[in-house]
């Protein structure tokens, strides 16, 4: 069992930068073929300020963490019994090449099903970006398979 | 593709199939996403956590949903975007993403839209079921 007094646990923030290689990268790497997501041309002609980061890549960034997987050594968990069981984004306005992201993430909530054999664990976090505006938001609910 | 101005509730507003995921593709996105847990790419450690193969990363799959989405809209039109992830998608999977129309109605001053999303394989089976609201303009 994941001892539950880590609920509300606050990890220190971190900043990770939105690299412009990454972003068209990931684009070739998802299979994305309009070019706003790899060419800073047609970026900055669809209004952006350089190439933006798609919707997902904020989980990206919260990857780019030193060690992205620390939390599961706090909690004691075993990396080959983690599934993604949901995720949500909320966003308020883009993140672009080039923007430094401060992400403070914390846990939400953490809980079981099925007798205890899935627990789940519930991450939030908050995006800033380096004025300061808060960019994007995230939630992600990890299940921890046992036996 | 039908417009979110004027489709009916429960219509079908936009659709793509993606190639058939390879370890290639897992290879790929391990790097390019920085996910770098081992379960999706080296089958050895998947077989040690009692799994017979490595396996796509759902976040691969959201990708997808979230390219259907910026395919139907602007990505600064995205309000939020969620999914859940049903079952493990396997190699050889070929995700077909959908977005239908559950609802228009007014928030924060705009006209937006609820969509429903889904990504299945080429056998049907549900992958990810999701949920995204837009705005648009009329």
């Amino acid at each position: 069992m994941i001892d539950r007094n880590f609920i509300g646990h606050e990890f220190p923030p971190v900043t990770v930068e939105a690299e412009k290689g990454r972003l068209r990268f990931f684009a070739k790497a998802t299979g994305s073929t309009d070019p706003i997501y790899s060419d800073e041309e047609a970026a900055r002609k669809a209004g952006y300020r350089a190439l933006p980061a798609p919707p997902t890549f904020l989980f990206s960034l919260e990857m780019d963490r030193e060690n992205p997987f620390d939390f599961l050594e706090l909690l004691d968990i075993d990396i080959g019994k983690i599934l993604h069981g949901e995720q949500l984004f909320t966003y308020h306005a883009p993140i672009c090449a080039g923007d430094r992201i401060t992400l403070k993430s914390k846990i939400a909530d953490i809980y079981d099903k099925k007798g205890g054999a899935l627990e789940f664990l519930v991450i939030d976090t908050e995006a800033r970006n380096q004025d300061g505006a808060h960019v994007a938001g995230m939630r992600r609910s990890i299940v921890v398979r046992h036996g | 593709m039908t417009d979110i101005r004027t489709a009916e509730k429960g219509a079908v507003i936009g659709r793509l199939t993606t190639a058939p995921i390879t370890r290639h593709t897992l290879a790929l996105y391990c790097g390019a996403s920085g996910d770098h847990n081992p379960i999706h790419v080296d089958i050895d450690f998947a077989r040690a956590a009692g799994m017979p193969d490595v396996f796509a990363h759902g976040m691969l799959s959201m990708a997808y949903l979230g390219r259907l989405l910026t395919d139907l809209v602007p990505q600064t039109a995205l309000r939020s975007f969620s999914t859940r992830f049903t079952s493990i998608t396997q190699l050889g999977a070929a995700i077909t993403c959908t977005a239908k129309l559950l609802e228009r109605f007014k928030e924060g001053g705009e006209d937006r839209a609820r969509l429903e999303l889904s990504a299945v394989d080429q056998n049907n089976d549900v992958k990810l079921l999701g949920e995204a609201v837009v705005a648009y303009s009329n």
